[in-house]
């Protein structure tokens, strides 16, 4: 299974323009709202036609401008799960389902005329209450949508999807419209899910952790464009430039003199000297430093002054920030630590810890 | 007490209601989605017999449909049908009076309408038509309802336009608004009186019924 994304579109103020190409079965999207996530899911769905490029999943070619093909989202072979859900509201969790089913043999039909086969069904229509009773959605198959919980919604969403038996499933930020003590427990039940039925899938998110629990490979998106895409893990790790930094939760940031071949001067951060594991380009012009890998006390080198230091309280985490403007995170123990203990004179940063950044990706 | 205004008003509302219902709704759902330059001439057009005087519409009609005219002169020569001065001319007129009613209501439900519902169903293999029917028209459901009982309440009670383009012959144009304004001025009050109550009992049932779906739709939003 191979995936290939190469779009553009303009409209008048935004353009967007994407382009990858992975054997990832687990591709993940993340951007900022308005970055052109959910246009890129669209367009592979086929909601939106593209102006020019192509999208080739599997060997076939869902759109490809140069030969006109642009085939129509019910010959594509892809399951869409919206962001609010889109569940039908006039209809009964259980004639959602049937609905798909009709969209089903609509496929069935369309893929038999054009000769090609299609693989088995997971479900068959006479099982209707197999499905409902697999999602948990038993007790609630004669409830219409708004007398749903918001985990219910997402259930009888994904069952509907699953229904028409896609190859692809495009998932538009699938947790946002949930509380958050429910989306922990959903992201889990959707890891599961998506292991028990090994479709490719292309999940598009704002949440980073979202991204990172669920997706091997991953695409960052800003405004429209692409600004970094590879694994995960090692994207997390060298974001490369700025805006991908952010994106990926790199609370410090920081404008940079070259010093030496592994020395920079660190404009912002009050003008300290840092040392680094990387050797510094000479295109490098920022350095992003992750707020939890601090080390309290002092080392041989990078040591940074805390000075008269804030501390801000979060649940399971201290905010401190230091006096030059560092973010520092810091994980509360079991028993709550009195504030005068936390705050240590000085703070360390390990030299592989420094990530060093461009200003923008060429 | 002949009852044959009556009936002709029934019929005349009832079939230029139909004829709306159906224009009216594939308008409305056409025009909701063009870009908003075209969309709003199209919609100055489809509104403007909501503020035009009836008989305005009505001269206008007969410049179309009148046996010397362009359309009433081809249907006259080619079918033999007269296209004024029968019962059916007042359908003419009552169709264009209330046309902008339908349209607005609709294109007012159809712009609330989650766009995205309609793009579930096409992902879900569903075809276009399906999903306009069972989708789409459903939850516009109430809206519809509720223009086409105020499209009809006010054929009803159309005068202007339909005076110009049926007349007024007993037994043949005559609605319940041409006859009480008829019996009015030929000194007939108490026969236009009983005209004018069965007209209010109409009239009040028809805004009930309007009442009671507005109130349904607020529920159902609230929700």
């Amino acid at each position: 299974m191979s995936l290939k994304i190469s779009i553009k579109k303009k409209y008048t103020d935004f353009c967007l323009d994407v382009d990858f190409s992975t054997d990832s079965k687990r591709i993940g999207i993340l951007g900022a709202s308005g970055s052109g996530k959910s246009m890129t899911l669209k367009s592979v769905a086929g909601l939106i036609k593209p102006d020019e490029g192509e999208i080739v999943f599997d060997n076939k070619i869902l759109f490809d401008s140069k030969n006109k093909t642009d085939l129509k989202p019910d010959r594509r072979r892809v399951g869409y799960l919206f962001q609010d859900y889109a569940l039908f509201p006039t209809m009964t969790v259980e004639k959602n389902i049937r609905t798909a089913f009709t969209g089903a043999k609509r496929i069935e039909r369309l893929n038999k005329q054009s000769g090609m086969n299609s693989e088995n069904p997971m479900f068959h229509e006479n099982d209707t209450e197999g499905i409902l009773k697999k999602f948990g959605l038993w007790e609630q198959k004669d409830h219409r949508p708004d007398e749903l919980s918001g985990g219910q919604k997402q259930r009888t969403a994904l069952a509907r999807m699953l229904v028409t038996n896609p190859e692809l499933l495009l998932l538009d930020e699938p947790f946002s419209a949930l509380d958050t003590y429910l989306r922990e427990g959903m992201r889990l039940e959707l890891k599961k899910l998506l292991e028990e039925y090994n479709k490719t899938v292309i999940l598009v998110s704002h949440d980073r952790d979202e991204i990172y629990q669920l997706c091997d490979y991953l695409v960052l998106l800003n405004q429209g464009r692409m600004i970094g895409c590879g694994n995960t893990e090692e994207l997390f790790k060298h974001p490369v430039s700025v805006a991908a930094a952010r994106l990926t939760g790199c609370k410090n940031i920081s404008r940079i003199k070259k010093l030496g071949e592994n020395k920079i001067l660190a404009l912002d951060w009050g003008g300290i000297e840092l040392v680094t594991d990387l050797k510094v380009d000479d295109d490098i012009s920022f350095a992003g430093i992750r707020a939890h890998d601090f080390i309290p006390g002092n080392c041989e080198i990078n040591e940074i002054p805390v000075g008269n230091a804030t501390v801000s309280r979060l649940p399971f985490e201290w905010y401190i920030t230091l006096e030059n403007g560092l973010w520092w995170k810091v994980p509360k123990a079991m028993e709550e630590q009195s504030r005068e203990n936390l705050i240590p004179s000085c703070v360390t940063i390990p030299p592989d810890k420094i990530i060093l950044l461009k200003e923008q990706k060429t | 007490m002949d009852l044959y205004p009556l009936y002709n008003s029934m019929r005349i509302a009832g079939i230029s209601t139909l004829i709306v219902l159906v224009f009216g709704v594939a308008t409305a759902h056409y025009t909701v989605r063009l870009p908003g330059f075209i969309k709003g001439i199209l919609d100055c057009i489809f509104t403007l017999p909501l503020v035009l005087p009836p008989t305005v519409v009505g001269y206008l009609l007969l410049r179309f449909l009148g046996p010397k005219r362009i359309l009433g002169q081809f249907f006259l020569e080619t079918f033999g049908v007269k296209l004024t001065m029968n019962w059916y001319s007042a359908i003419f007129a009552t169709t264009v009076v209330i046309f902008p009613l339908m349209y607005r209501t609709a294109r007012g439900a159809f712009q609330a309408y989650d766009r995205n519902l309609s793009l579930a169903g096409r992902t879900l293999g569903l075809s276009k038509p399906y999903i306009f029917f069972n989708i789409e028209m459903p939850c516009c459901r109430q809206g519809i309802i509720a223009g086409t009982v105020l499209a009809f309440a006010r054929a009803l009670g159309e005068y202007g336009a339909t005076s110009m383009i049926a007349g007024y012959t007993p037994g043949r144009t005559a609605t319940i608004s041409t006859t009480v304004y008829q019996l009015w001025r030929t000194d007939n009050d108490a026969l236009a009186l009983k005209w004018v109550l069965i007209n209010l009992v109409i009239s009040a049932v028809v805004l009930l019924a309007i009442n009671v779906f507005e109130s349904r739709m607020q529920k159902s939003r609230i929700k």
